[in-house]
């Protein structure tokens, strides 16, 4: 490995971050909805995937809740930024209790209030569900999700109940969901590098031990578990902007469990791997569209069935499962030394043919 | 609230609670032994209904060739799911198999999806269960009757294979210690299965009557009985099989009885699963008939 200086990589890191922005520029400008549309679902799923990633893969809590912290932000956000009057006109069962029928508010702040509820969720439910262990501690974590949709379809007349919210304004874009993606990545990496970081690793590989090293379990365990439902709330903001109608079937259970394939599929722990399936796993499921609907192949015609695209994506996750549980980047993360010293056999037979 | 409606409420809860209780045994003899939630469970439900379904709807059987050729598949179905998604992971880590056991029910969903397609299907009620008895001033449907008279009788069956056979003692005897069961010469895999075998074979039994009590059939219907019988075992304590019984009764009236008490509720019906499950993994973790055993390594 070559020695480098650590500015050498800071310097790198942000000449890589202002590409990213030109590119991010120039997509919102040129790139077709379509496509657009697939690179912001692209960034949402990488901000919930990382944030998994802080409990699960840091922390080895295994939760099936992240879709609650999801549906919190989306619905947060969604019913600050719809108008009045929309809201009026929606609301058709019950009308819309006070301050909500009245205000709107920008984006931005939205967002916020968003990820702070979900944290608060988070939070609550901390409590009790780190008590538990393992499986526990997943079912507990699933039934919170669960009985936050239920309260959500019986809430007529705070979230329209199971007609869900339409209408609402489109102000996601590029730069919001890349820049909370990059924001996202940013904080974990921070947090996994510091104190913090070494305690959730201590905690995942032998809880007891971390204990009796003085580590405090529980509020590490807390830490992880609050982050990562903000910044799922987040991410849930962002979605309910981008689809611009959300109800509560988009919040099941199936939510929490395309962020697990996502996670497991680049690698559990690493935050690169989740990162690249992110990306590939989204781009694979709108490159599958097709078989949902009926294709021609010269003579025969293959009748297309919805839900061909979900049991696909059910396979690769057995699939991963079974035969590949390392996932696309094991434990490893990206860093410029390391890319260097992949570089480097490269580069000395480049120059060794030029002596020659 | 008169008496005779109480009754009536009460006949449906039991009923209700029969049911869950022969789903939720499948939960806890596949977690005693494998300890392993068995998310697939309640695809392995709706897969038996709709075979049951296309049994007599499409191949034209009559209901008592159909109904017992689903209960097989289903245990098939159930044997081959463990062998192909749970044995190789054997020696992962725990979670690597319950994440396995979810792929594996999306997938079967899925498959239900595109083989059955999203248009509902109407279940078939054969005549034998859908008279109308009054019994004493109370109106009980004759399927009410038979669901709690088979439900008893298989759970009845069951206690039996477990208590007082041989296979039942291996199968007790692998939950206990996998190693020590294999020194004992048990071949743990053929116990296994069965388990597998046996608790799908209840589930389907289960689905069927639940798809003459509600019926419409959806790739998604296993989904949520599935989710309430496995907290039913939860609440009873995972891996005791009194204990999964005893869970589906409280579920099952439970939840019949909040819709006739407090109407006001009902749409949080749902929920009630949810919290009873909170609430006693809060206060007696190992549920109410669980015994507190170390963690199996």
């Amino acid at each position: 490995m070559i020695p480098m200086k650590r500015e050498t990589g800071r310097i790198l890191t942000a000449i890589s971050l202002l590409v990213l922005c030109l590119l991010v520029y120039w997509a919102e400008r040129n790139l077709d909805p379509y496509l657009r549309r697939i690179l912001n679902l692209i960034a949402i799923n990488i901000i919930w995937a990382v944030s998994f990633n802080l409990i699960y893969g840091y922390t080895g809590q295994y939760t099936l809740g992240h879709a609650g912290f999801i549906a919190i932000g989306a619905y947060a956000a969604a019913l600050l930024t719809l108008a009045p009057a929309e809201k009026q006109s929606m609301f058709l069962l019950d009308p819309c209790i006070w301050p909500l029928n009245s205000i709107q508010w920008p984006f931005g702040p939205s967002l916020i209030l968003g990820a702070f509820l979900a944290a608060i969720a988070g939070f609550l439910i901390a409590f009790p569900a780190l008590k538990l262990r393992g499986d526990y501690m997943a079912i507990v974590t699933l039934g919170f999700s669960e009985i936050l949709r239920v309260i959500i379809i019986n809430t007529q007349s705070i979230t329209n109940g199971a007609l869900g919210l339409k209408a609402i304004p489109a102000h996601t874009n590029l730069f919001w969901s890349w820049g909370w993606a990059v924001f996202t990545i940013f904080v974990v990496r921070m947090l996994g590098n510091s104190s913090y970081g070494r305690a959730f690793k201590a905690i995942r590989s032998d809880e007891i031990a971390a204990a009796t090293t003085g580590v405090s379990v529980f509020r590490h365990k807390l830490i992880a578990f609050v982050i990562a439902s903000m910044f799922a709330g987040i991410g849930g903001g962002l979605l309910a902007n981008l689809m611009s109608t959300i109800d509560p079937l988009a919040f099941q259970t199936v939510l929490s469990t395309q962020v697990t394939t996502i996670v497991v599929l680049g690698g559990v722990g690493s935050i690169t791997g989740s990162i690249l399936s992110s990306v590939i796993y989204i781009s694979l499921f709108e490159l599958l569209r097709p078989i949902d609907q009926p294709m021609k192949l010269a003579f025969l015609t293959i009748p297309g069935r919805p839900g061909m695209r979900l049991m696909l994506s059910a396979m690769i996750f057995l699939g991963v499962i079974l035969f590949y549980q390392k996932g696309i980047m094991g434990s490893k993360e990206f860093s410029w030394p390391w890319l260097f010293s992949k570089l480097q056999p490269v580069l000395k037979k480049r120059t060794t043919e030029q002596d020659t | 609230m008169t008496w005779n409606l109480f009754l009536q409420h009460l006949a449906n809860g039991i009923s209700l609670g029969g049911l869950y209780a022969l789903i939720a045994i499948g939960y806890t003899i596949v977690y005693g032994v494998l300890r392993l939630i068995n998310f697939a469970h309640g695809d392995i439900f709706m897969m038996g209904a709709y075979i049951a379904f296309y049994g007599v709807a499409l191949f034209l059987l009559p209901w008592y060739v159909s109904f017992p050729l689903a209960i097989v598949v289903a245990a098939i179905l159930g044997m081959i799911i463990e062998r192909a998604a749970y044995r190789p992971l054997r020696d992962a880590p725990r979670v690597s198999v319950l994440m396995s056991a979810i792929a594996v029910s999306i997938l079967l969903q899925n498959i239900g999806f595109v083989l059955f397609g999203g248009v509902p299907k109407a279940f078939p009620r054969p005549s034998l269960f859908a008279q109308v008895w009054n019994l004493g001033g109370v109106a009980v449907l004759s399927l009410t009757f038979y669901t709690v008279l088979i439900s008893a009788a298989l759970l009845v069956a069951m206690a039996y294979l477990v208590y007082r056979t041989k296979v039942g003692r291996a199968m007790r005897a692998v939950s206990w210690d996998f190693e020590i069961a294999k020194l004992m010469g048990i071949n743990i895999n053929h116990v296994i299965s069965l388990t597998f075998a046996i608790g799908s074979v209840l589930a389907v039994a289960g689905s069927i009557m639940w798809s003459m009590k509600f019926p419409q059939l959806l790739p998604l219907m296993g989904v949520t009985p599935g989710l309430k019988c496995f907290i039913a075992a939860v609440v009873g304590g995972i891996g005791s099989v009194p204990g999964a019984v005893l869970g589906g009764f409280i579920l099952g009236l439970g939840e019949v009885m909040i819709v006739a008490f407090l109407p006001g509720l009902s749409g949080f019906k749902y929920a009630f699963a949810y919290s009873a499950l909170i609430l006693v993994l809060l206060l007696k973790p190992r549920g109410l008939l669980g015994k507190m055993a170390e963690e199996k390594a």
